[in-house]
């Protein structure tokens, strides 16, 4: 909504207050102000011409040579190009010395040999907006049509001095409007009385409902329809000072009887609707709910397709206008319409929604009814619609409304105790305060001790239950003015779950080995909402997607992260480490299943020391590493396997499924090289587990465990197998072998090569025995040791390396 | 006899200072104090002397003996000590080559963000309370009094799946959630932080997924002071002692009265800058008493509780506290932008 200070100021005395003051009282009263625009850009210097005479340049066709009387002794010659520029116009002149919009200056000047002093102006040249200017002056110079004397500032004229304040009004504000509303609240906010007009109107003998008839169908859809004729109408442009208000208001000047409709719109909220009297078709309004399929051409010569849903006035057997939203073309005042069926009427809010909505058809008549205006006005604004018709386009209002349904609602009782005010604020207003609010707020109320009840009128549809004053007296009593205190209720420690502890400990973990945070979105295209070949085929799909590309739920986290590595490496940062948390959508019973899962992408180097010439290039041991830490820190080391599987977009021979006990809860591996190739990504390994899998599993409760009182004994050895034989399973076996004194079994080398039969590789493990109870015996290790070797031979034909 | 030991010290004691190796000193050692040197060969023959002399004697040769080595001993210590010196200066490096960089990832700028505030709340008793990102229609509107037909739903628009499903349009849905678990006893203390959705096209400052932190407070006693309380340690600790708290009037149809809150302009003290467009205040949340119709949806009587809640963006408070200027920053994850957020 946008508020002309010079309008407001006709309802309420602004003195004293400037526009910044005043957004700033409006804004803490409850209504964001969100911008003050001066309307004067810049300009100084520009006043009314009359122009004595014209005649065409003798070396230029476009131009012509105007003698102009600028008020001072002599009058001025200036060149002027424009094509509507005639002798006897008055017109705005920048004189030489004046200054427009983005600080042009007006300077003597010579065109084709003939001297100019100064420049004849558009309105665009003024800095108003092409699409708020009439289209008779829409390409050429603008021309005063009131009374105006030359010399005189054109700014005042053209409410160029003018300064608007942009109101964004939240839907329970739409009593704000329009600017009767805005009076209303300002007044309140300022605690000054507001001047409302109170249309006077002279009726002619005639009845209104000799002329036409009103008839509703059904008064739920339409509570109140009523109609004004009036005859003998001239339409022309409207009178300046209606011209300044729709344009401070952002609507562009048509004409006057569609001019003084929009004015009232913005007036009073209250949308109004002239048809063409002699084209309307009959003499019978009838409201009526529309066919399905019913078609209407609406004004913007658009044939629109209706339903059951749309309320339609009809003049007994077409649609004329789709009700609160738009008029029909066929009954459209025109240039040479003398007579007028001017609708004033309410709409169900919701219905003029449904249709504004169906046929995307947003109008500021559909924008006020949705929001739901004040019933009681509608009388109001279809007589100050009628006086100014009457006023401004010569017209003749007949005597009474053909109409249907009651003219007024009564206003709602709320009540509220001041005890509860302040009791909710926190606050320690006085009865005295409160009553003073309700009086700047012009609601009327009875205060039985301290009680009020309250008739709210029906402009305020915003307020029905008592928190509603309460919010009313608050923020005009000032949330500035209410303390900042700390809850008095009950403490409650305040600590995180055990799950949402582990998962900040799984983020440390994963940034302490060298991994960057990502957080990427949930909703993906098709092809990227599935990695691995598990995956469920079930899509959770938007409804209406507003792309492809961000049309279903993922599955997995990984597509996004490959596409942020992608999007890294295509910037030359070609080390990367990333990982996400986040909930993947697996479909089940009406809400999806959220799982949160833990992803990462790892490439190029790992470690790297420039000028020591350490390069360490990412490899699968890294991401096994990273996965082997997290187990450690969730004390399922244990119980964490690795076991060799094939997915179709990691690399045949790089990829391991990750299982916890039994359970199978992801997936690492390098990216198969058609995938790398694909992203243009090189050597990628990737990871990703259901993360609530590892973070819910049974863990015991740490315990300290005796540090060792007497030595261990380490023993190496190097054992000679097949190559394809996987070393955790030649672990495994060691480890059964070697009995409860066997402690730890560290992998130092595998080695394949020169000495070395072929098809052969050597794996050497170091073995460490204790024996908490005493120092070990020779006797003790060799035993262990011995079971070992010949375990190991006896399942793979393993021999001792020589 | 007496002379010859001085002259025999004397030159040892010379040796000694001329030698420049171990070896050297090794050998003068020897060749002195040896069983077959100058002085053992005196002592030898001291029998000879009479018993007068023999004492005095074997106390000169004792003294000889005792300064020799000294001196010797003295040595070695001197070649040993420049030889450490000489290693070690070999062993000079270049102090202001760099160092070895530690391997070190870091949190997402909106993780920092929302665990500075979710530690700043755990610290006033609040519990972190987490759901669904898909809802139902009744959680994410209904059970937030805002009825189908509400004319408050334009305000966000929403990803619907089916007609009674949705992407979460805020986090606001676990007030309901929270509340109807405790069959209507208090108190209620959470903040939920959490991803939500809303039917906007992608730009410089819209953003299709966004994140949202929610904060529900209800009990006996739970005023708009207490919010205004509340919001006023929040907005110290986020953005500075200094700054102050203003509370507007505002509308969300689960509250009533509804607020919005600003802070004063932490780049311009409130002068006016182009970061708060002049006002000398930044709007940061929303929030407000919770409507009582929430409230008894929910299982609690409004006669008898109140309650506050409050919705804030991470983004909005990230990209104001760090001066970022578009928010799709934050889901490229371009690592040149992820890794300034690794200092305090």
């Amino acid at each position: 909504m946008l508020v002309s200070m010079n309008w407001l100021q006709q309802y309420v005395d602004l003195d004293s207050y400037s526009a910044d003051e005043l957004a700033d009282l409006i804004t803490k009263g409850g209504i964001e102000v969100e911008t003050v625009e001066q309307l004067n850009k810049g300009i100084s210097g520009v006043v009314i011409g009359h122009v004595l005479s014209c005649e065409q340049h003798p070396d230029a066709d476009k131009l012509n040579i105007c003698r102009v009387d600028i008020g001072e002794e002599e009058p001025v010659q200036i060149i002027c190009g424009a094509a509507n520029i005639a002798a006897g116009q008055y017109v705005a002149v920048a004189k030489v010395g004046a200054v427009l919009p983005g600080n042009f200056k007006i300077k003597k000047a010579k065109l084709r040999g003939e001297a100019s002093h100064g420049m004849i102006c558009s309105l665009q040249e003024l800095g108003i907006e092409s699409k708020l200017v009439h289209k008779e002056y829409a390409d050429g110079i603008f021309v005063f049509s009131d009374d105006v004397t030359p010399g005189e500032d054109a700014l005042h004229y053209l409410n160029l001095n003018d300064e608007i304040l942009e109101l964004g009004l939240t839907p329970n504000r739409a009593d704000a409007m329009n600017m009767i509303g805005v009076a209303y609240e300002v007044g309140a906010v300022l605690n000054r009385s507001i001047e409302l007009p109170s249309p006077e109107l002279v009726r002619s003998e005639e009845n209104a409902q000799d002329y036409v008839s009103v008839q509703i169908e059904n008064e739920d859809d339409n509570p109140y329809y009523g109609a004004t004729v009036i005859k003998n109408v001239t339409i022309a442009s409207s009178p300046q000072w209606l011209i300044n208000r729709l344009v401070s208001a952002g609507i562009r000047p048509i004409n006057n009887v569609v001019d003084i409709t929009n004015y009232v719109l913005l007036e009073y909220g209250q949308p109004l609707h002239a048809f063409d009297y002699d084209r309307f078709g009959s003499k019978e309004v009838v409201i009526r709910r529309a066919a399905e399929g019913e078609k209407i051409v609406t004004l913007d010569d658009t044939e629109r397709t209706l339903s059951s849903d749309h309320l339609v006035i009809t003049n007994g057997s077409k649609p004329v206008a789709v009700a609160g939203v738009m008029g029909g073309a066929d009954s459209e005042v025109q240039q040479n319409t003398t007579t007028i069926l001017l609708e004033a009427a309410y709409f169900d809010s919701k219905l003029v929604r449904k249709a504004s909505k169906d046929l995307g058809l947003r109008s500021d008549s559909s924008a006020r009814f949705e929001k739901g205006i004040d019933r009681n006005r509608v009388i109001g604004a279809s007589e100050r619609a009628a006086q100014l018709i009457q006023e401004i386009a010569g017209g003749t209002v007949l005597k009474g409304t053909a109409e249907q349904g009651d003219r007024t609602v009564e206003g709602k009782e709320v009540s509220i105790e001041v005890t509860r005010i302040n009791q909710v604020l926190g606050t320690e207003i006085s009865e005295t305060e409160v009553a003073a609010i309700f009086e700047r707020l012009q609601f009327s109320y009875q205060n039985f001790g301290g009680t009020f009840t309250v008739q709210v009128p029906p402009r305020r549809p915003d307020i029905t239950i008592s928190e509603d004053l309460i919010e009313e007296v608050g923020r005009l009593y000032g949330y500035d003015n209410v303390p900042a205190t700390l809850p008095i209720t009950e403490s409650t420690p305040g600590q995180l779950s055990d799950y949402q502890k582990k998962r900040r400990r799984v983020r440390r973990a994963l940034e302490g080995a060298g991994l960057y945070q990502t957080v990427t979105y949930s909703l993906t295209s098709p092809s990227k909402r599935v990695f691995f070949s598990n995956e469920t085929t079930d899509a959770i799909r938007l409804a209406m997607p507003m792309s492809e590309e961000r049309s279903e739920l993922r599955t997995s986290l990984l597509p996004h992260l490959l596409e942020v590595a992608q999007y890294n490496k295509n910037r030359q940062l070609e080390n990367l480490a990333f990982y996400e948390t986040a909930s993947v959508f697996l479909p089940e019973g009406e809400l999806p299943k959220e799982q949160e899962h833990l992803a990462g992408v790892v490439s190029g180097l790992w470690q790297e020391h420039l000028w020591q010439k350490e390069k360490k290039p990412v490899d699968f041991f890294v991401v096994k590493g990273i996965l082997e830490e997290l187990a450690v820190e969730f004390g399922v080391e244990d119980r964490l396997t690795f076991a060799r599987a094939d997915e179709p977009k990691l690399h045949p021979g790089r990829t391991a499924a990750v299982h916890l006990d039994d359970e199978l809860i992801g997936y690492i591996g390098q990216l198969h090289p058609e995938v790398e190739k694909e992203l243009d990504l090189s050597e990628t390994y990737v990871f990703e587990i259901n993360l609530e899998a590892l973070l819910k599993a049974d863990v015991d409760h740490l315990k300290y465990k005796k540090l060792p009182r007497f030595p261990s004994v380490t023993r190496d050895v190097a054992l000679v197998v097949n190559e394809s034989l996987e070393a955790g399973q030649v672990k495994r076996v060691i480890e059964e072998a070697g009995g409860a004194k066997l402690v730890e079994i560290n992998l130092f080398d595998v080695y394949q090569g020169e000495h070395l039969e072929e098809g052969k590789k050597s794996l050497a493990f170091s073995l460490r025995y204790y024996n908490p109870e005493q120092t070990l015996t020779e006797e003790e290790v060799k035993k262990a040791h011995d079971r070992v070797l010949t375990a190991v031979e006896e399942q793979f034909g393993a021999a001792l390396r020589s | 006899m007496q002379e010859r030991l001085q002259t025999l010290k004397e030159e040892a004691l010379s040796q000694i200072e001329k030698a420049s190796s171990m070896k050297e000193v090794q050998d003068i050692r020897v060749a002195y104090l040896g069983k077959k040197g100058p002085i053992t060969e005196i002592s030898k023959g001291m029998g000879k002397l009479s018993a007068e002399e023999r004492p005095k004697m074997g106390q000169l040769v004792n003294e000889i003996r005792t300064a020799i080595s000294d001196q010797l001993e003295a040595k070695v210590n001197g070649l040993e000590k420049a030889a450490v010196e000489e290693r070690l200066k070999k062993e000079t490096i270049d102090i202001s080559l760099p160092g070895r960089p530690i391997k070190r990832g870091n949190h997402h700028p909106l993780t920092r963000v929302i665990e500075e505030i979710e530690d700043l709340f755990l610290g006033m008793g609040f519990s972190i309370a987490e759901g669904p990102e898909v809802e139902t229609d009744y959680y994410n509107f209904e059970a937030l009094n805002l009825p189908k037909d509400h004319p408050a739903r334009d305000m966000q628009d929403s990803f619907y799946i089916t007609e009674e499903t949705l992407l979460r349009t805020h986090t606001s849905p676990m007030q309901a959630r929270t509340m109807e678990k405790l069959n209507g006893e208090g108190p209620v203390k959470i903040i939920v932080p959490g991803k939500v959705y809303r039917r906007d096209t992608d730009d410089a400052t819209h953003s299709h997924q966004f994140m949202q932190i929610e904060g529900l407070m209800v009990g006996e006693n739970v005023r708009m002071s207490d919010l205004k309380g509340v919001l006023q340690s929040f907005a110290k600790k986020m953005f500075g002692d200094e700054r102050e708290i203003r509370l507007r009037p505002s509308f969300f149809p689960f509250t009533e009265p509804s607020v919005e809150m600003d802070i004063s302009c932490f780049i311009c003290s409130g002068n006016g800058c182009s970061v708060c467009k002049g006002t000398g205040w930044i709007e940061i949340l929303g929030g407000g008493m919770v409507h009582p119709n929430v409230l008894r949806m929910s299982g609690f009587d409004p006669e008898k509780v109140t309650g506050f809640a409050f919705g804030m963006g991470p983004e909005r408070i990230a990209m104001l506290k760090y001066g970022i200027d578009d928010i799709r920053h934050f889901y490229t994850n371009d690592s040149r932008f992820i890794k300034q957020f690794n200092t305090l």
